[in-house]
């Protein structure tokens, strides 16, 4: 491959510090027309290691979409920032005015793939012409030519037929678009791809070769770290290492993969985990979790645990005061019991 | 409660052709079903597969190209606009996306008043807000905070439980739900999937559940229909196509879920 006259090739040497993606303490609210102020995202802390992916699942309206379009650091109203930082490779990104933002933050630290991200693309352009869009501005030493050689490189690599570049948006099914558009948009090798429900307007089968392309991304190091959001969870615990439940607007748990599908700790997660529907042996016979009840109101948030109006093992104490993060086994989780507790609670009730 | 042994709904040799001469597009090749009372069926396949059309077919909204559908042993008589109503009367169907499946102009309320009117029925005003309470609760929701609020005030989940109590109210004989989960999360799903399964217990409701996830029409049916290209390649009951598959194209489809139990081959 020829790499060396393209300046753009995957990230060959690791970065100084281990951490690509550091969040502290993020607020974001929503200003309605009648001025009221949905905080969506309140008061969001994590970190995001280098080769890792992280995901991040809750129910509809629990912030995370938002979370991911916060962390471009780019907000344009109904959207709003109210406090916190973060730091993305050593950059402050809350520290940069909108046109340093677009330049060099912007689809080169991170890049952001919405969802129903294949509708963004224009009917009536061929696919090439959005690559040579990103370059004229990223790297205008380009011609036109290299341009096309090197996306059709890429486009090679990632096993995607580098003839798509001359088809037309409509020309493509619904799988093959969205991948084009995730090829499309690590083009300049973000170090942080951010991948809002890539896959759910998606059948199995077009869902399993989106999985593959961004694996692929990761193993051939064109973006160092995913951070991955569906209400998806089988396929949340078979994409990232780590995975983060949201709720009504903060992360309610934290641990790995395999630690939060199958040994969950809070009240939420536990119920969360109870509604994976797989095609598996046992599956028909067993009863499903439904959470009664709605998510609160982020307009005006009920004091102490978020959860508590539908969790079966609330307390009075669960809704006085701010409830705290604990450790327990290399996790994290906001509840004021504790982790062996809980557990033995839900034996009991299993039985 | 179980199944009945006759036909419901049935057909045989169904062909769907779109298109002429060279644009010939043939979306359902010879299909044969035959659908219980009582019965939850699902109808799986990948995009493109036909398992829509068939779907609008069962409706009756497009017209089989050649075979024949029964209902009740009977073929169907759909060419007035009278037979088509009461057509249907028995069936109905919820589709996937919940955000265009109601008129956005009309308050709650007047939705629900909707299908009072679809049955005929000539009732007064407190037996009318009485049955809408009921087919609110139901589903739960709260029929008093919703009835003043238009649809797009309503997130997904609530919106897809409000389409569920208008199929409570209506009881249809069979109902058609086109992918009714695949737009809300994890939880409402479950809640869907309940209601649903105590609707048919309550109403012996014929389902046709039609879906791209195997694991979902898994858990929720009786009988399965697996669909390629326009064609049915494999049927029977659910347990035995989803544990010991014989086609390939089942397999390939089991094999595409993500299963938490076991590793997911991804090459």
């Amino acid at each position: 491959m020829s790499r060396t006259i393209l300046d753009i090739h995957a990230h060959a040497e690791p970065l100084p510090q281990r951490d690509i993606l550091e969040v502290q303490d993020l607020h974001t609210y929503y200003r309605t027309r009648h001025k009221e102020n949905v905080y969506a995202v309140d008061g969001v802390s994590f970190t995001l290691e280098e080769g890792k992916a992280l995901g991040i699942a809750g129910e509809s309206g629990c912030g995370k979409s938002t979370l991911a379009l916060s962390l471009m650091g780019f907000y344009f109203p109904p959207l709003h920032y109210k406090s916190g930082s973060i730091v993305l490779g050593g950059i402050d990104v809350m520290k940069l005015n909108k046109e340093q933002l677009r330049k060099q933050i912007l689809g080169r630290e991170i890049a952001y793939i919405p969802q129903a991200a294949m509708n963004a693309l224009n009917p009536t352009l061929r696919i090439i012409r959005f690559i040579e869009d990103i370059m004229k501005e990223h790297r205008p030493e380009l011609n036109r030519k290299q341009v096309r050689e090197l996306a059709a490189e890429r486009f090679e690599t990632l096993n995607l037929s580098p003839d798509v570049l001359n088809l037309y948006p409509n020309e493509l099914s619904g799988g093959m678009k969205q991948r084009t558009v995730i090829a499309i948009s690590t083009i300049l090798n973000p170090k942080v791809l951010v991948a809002d429900e890539p896959t759910s307007a998606l059948d199995v089968t077009s869902q399993k070769a989106v999985i593959k392309l961004l694996k692929d991304l990761m193993s051939k190091k064109f973006i160092r770290s995913l951070i991955f959001i569906t209400h998806e969870l089988p396929l949340l615990y078979h994409v990232s290492d780590d995975i983060m439940v949201m709720y009504a607007g903060e992360i309610v748990e934290r641990g790995t993969a395999k630690q939060m599908i199958f040994d969950s700790v809070h009240p939420y997660t536990k119920r969360l985990m109870g509604s994976i529907i797989v095609p598996e042996e046992g599956m028909k016979s067993q009863k499903l979790a439904a959470i009664p009840g709605a998510p609160p109101n982020l307009k005006q948030v009920p004091e102490g645990c978020r959860f508590a109006d539908r969790c079966l093992y609330a307390e009075d104490a669960c809704r006085e005061g701010k409830i705290p993060e604990k450790w327990s086994g290399g996790r994290k989780y906001r509840c004021i019991h504790e982790s062996n507790v809980l557990k033995e609670w839900y034996s009991h009730e299993a039985k | 409660m179980k199944p009945s042994e006759t036909p419901l709904l049935s057909g045989s040799g169904i062909t769907k052709v779109f298109g002429f001469g060279n644009n010939k597009t043939i979306a359902l090749q010879d299909i044969d079903f035959s659908f219980r009372e009582g019965e939850i069926v699902s109808i799986v396949g990948e995009s493109g597969s036909g398992k829509t059309t068939l779907a609008k077919i069962l409706m009756g909204l497009l017209k089989e190209t050649t075979g024949e559908v029964l209902y009740k042993g009977l073929p169907r008589q759909l060419r007035k606009h009278s037979q088509r109503k009461r057509y249907w009367k028995d069936i109905q169907a919820i589709f996937q996306d919940p955000f265009s499946s109601f008129n956005l102009f009309h308050k709650v309320v007047r939705l629900l008043d909707d299908c009072i009117e679809l049955q005929g029925l000539k009732l007064n005003k407190e037996e009318r807000l009485r049955r809408m309470k009921e087919a609110c609760s139901f589903v739960n929701l709260k029929f008093e905070e919703l009835m003043n609020k238009y649809p797009f005030e309503l997130s997904g989940g609530q919106m897809q439980r409000l389409m569920i109590a208008r199929i409570f109210m209506l009881h249809p004989k069979v109902l058609i739900a086109d992918e009714p989960t695949s737009m809300i999360d994890a939880c409402s799903r479950s809640t869907i999937l309940d209601m649903l399964l105590k609707l048919r217990d309550e109403n012996n409701m014929t389902i046709i559940f039609i879906t791209h996830d195997v694991g979902l029409a898994y858990y929720i049916s009786d009988t399965l229909y697996i669909m390629e290209r326009g064609r049915i390649v494999e049927r029977g009951p659910a347990e035995s196509i989803i544990l010991n598959p014989t086609h390939d194209y089942t397999r390939q489809l089991i094999e595409d879920v993500p299963k938490i139990h076991e590793e997911w081959n991804l090459a």
